[in-house]
């Protein structure tokens, strides 16, 4: 009876588990997208959304009700099942990655311990640029089914633009990994807590820099936002869609926002750690939730970021956004690995 | 050759330097104005709510005007619509009864008096051109309607409430 040998509670606890932290990342999106429009607003002297409630804040409640409402239109000649898993792809993809981010230590409830992670594989990082990698599918599946010139282009454009990113992403990254031996983000971070040890931003500002501009331009945001040029494509890949499979696109592109927030804080500035406290003198429960809001706020901090880049720089044109990536970013990360590799050596020998 | 104006530039055409290539100070410095603007002080006028003052001379919708005893002062001599430049003034006179000496000022009077907010033009030469004073131009605006037809305003909504039986809403229709 192997069946009945399972460990049944680890089951409850992950699944209660993906349950808060796939919600949980929803309600955040949909909270970003008020926030970008009241950041907009706050950089460009206006009020922003105030109309819904107390402060504007059922907005986004008011925005989902519409695109839900909105009349559903599937272009007559569009393949009709790209059409359709293109969104629903892009969404998948943008929520998978949230499975390996540490978001917190470890709880103690009825006796057990609850790691606040859905699944520490030993590969974290390397399944986080799997899954990235395949969030282009949404674009370029979506782009390719609506039939139209100006999507197809849009989904080129996004393609590329994924492909040329991602090599300088990986080239910061591996001189992380040489700093921290590992690939799993839990032992990345427990690095970084550890006593004594700095966050990795202090040993890889440059990585961190080119980690940061590759993460913009893998989450399409402004001034990487290509694909949906509005102005020159029309809106590139999503121009065909509607209702809430535009809904889908648009709040996909959030949840990619929190999940690169929530990587560079893992990889770069401690995860969940808390800066001047050493987490082992509280008690496990308070620590972990202290953890969790120390996440959060570092990746609010990103957001706001990513934000406030959105509103004070214009697009890239194509020919640029291409010499920057393959020009400058991936000989600057070749630079990083090589200095970091012999430093490490350097220091190994000494 | 003689410049139109004095402000013309030389455009530079020197080639960028290479902290300008590098391009980051220039994004740095934009994004310093951008953040310095979440301290600034909002322009917006908070519509419903608040309102811009017009000032005394605005033009806006119009009033049809009654007098210190709550009689219509219009006696329908159409001088108005001939005035208006747009054609958007109608009116359809009646003669006073016997009884109605509390209702209308003069002997005739307007039965029907409409004016097309969509073909007005605002232009107040109604207002100059009547020799009662009935007609003058308030300062609000008509506000926004599903239909054409809501547009053009009749008696009900251009008559001033009477001073005598509704004396608030003819304060507040004055504007006092």
């Amino acid at each position: 009876m192997t069946l009945l040998a399972f460990d049944w509670a680890l089951l409850i606890e992950k699944l209660v588990l993906i349950a808060v932290i796939v919600f949980g990342s929803l309600g955040i999106a949909l909270y970003t997208t008020f926030a970008e429009r009241k950041v907009a607003a706050v950089l460009q002297d206006r009020p922003g959304p105030n109309r819904a409630g107390p402060f504007g804040l059922f907005q986004p409640f008011a925005d989902g009700l519409k695109l839900i409402m909105k009349e559903e239109i599937i272009p007559n000649t569009s393949n009709k099942v790209l059409f359709i898993l293109g969104p629903g792809l892009a969404m998948t993809a943008a929520l998978m990655t949230c499975a390996v981010i540490p978001w917190s230590s470890h709880v103690e409830l009825f006796d057990r311990k609850i790691e606040l992670q859905i699944a520490d594989i030993n590969i974290g990082i390397l399944y986080v640029f799997g899954v990235v990698s395949m969030g282009v599918y949404g674009i370029m599946i979506g782009g390719w089914a609506s039939n139209n010139k100006f999507s197809l282009m849009a989904a080129l454009r996004g393609a590329s633009q994924a492909i040329s990113y991602e090599l300088a992403m990986g080239l910061s990254l591996i001189a992380v990994l040489m700093l921290s031996g590992s690939l799993s983000l839990k032992s990345i971070v427990g690095e970084q807590m550890a006593d004594g040890s700095l966050w990795n931003i202090a040993y890889q500002p440059l990585g961190f820099f080119i980690f940061f501009i590759c993460a913009l331009a893998e989450c399409n945001r402004t001034p990487f936002d290509l694909p949906e040029a509005e102005n020159e494509l029309n809106f590139g890949y999503h121009q065909e869609y509607s209702s809430m499979k535009l809904g889908f696109y648009l709040f996909a592109e959030y949840v990619n926002m929190i999940m690169s927030s929530a990587v560079m804080a893992c990889l770069y500035f401690g995860g969940y750690d808390i800066p001047f406290l050493d987490e082992s003198t509280l008690a496990p429960n308070i620590a972990a939730l202290l953890g969790v809001g120390a996440l959060l706020t570092k990746i609010v901090i990103f957001i706001f970021i990513f934000m406030w880049i959105r509103w004070t720089i214009p697009r890239f044109r194509y020919d640029q956004l291409m010499n920057l990536g393959w020009k400058t970013m991936i000989p600057l990360a070749l630079a990083n690995m090589l200095i970091t590799g012999a430093v490490i050596l350097w220091k190994a020998g000494a | 050759m003689q410049a139109l104006t004095n402000r013309g530039q030389e455009v530079s055409r020197k080639p960028m330097s290479f902290m300008e290539r590098l391009y980051i100070p220039a994004i740095l410095k934009g994004m310093a104005i951008t953040f310095s603007h979440i301290f600034k002080k909002k322009p917006t006028i908070r519509y419903p709510e608040e309102k811009r003052p017009f000032s005394p001379v605005f033009r806006g919708l119009h009033v049809l005007n009654r007098d210190e005893e709550g009689r219509e002062r219009c006696t329908a001599c159409g001088l108005c619509a001939v005035a208006c430049p747009a054609e958007a003034i109608t009116m359809e006179a009646a003669e006073r009864l016997p009884n109605e000496e509390n209702l209308y000022r003069e002997e005739k009077y307007a039965a029907k008096y409409e004016i097309n907010m969509l073909r007005c033009i605002f232009c107040g030469l109604c207002e100059e051109a009547c020799p009662k004073d009935a007609i003058y131009l308030s300062e609000t605006f008509a506000p926004a309607n599903y239909t054409r037809k809501g547009f053009i305003y009749g008696k009900e909504e251009l008559l001033i409430p009477n001073p005598k039986t509704e004396p608030e809403a003819h304060a507040k229709a004055k504007g006092l």
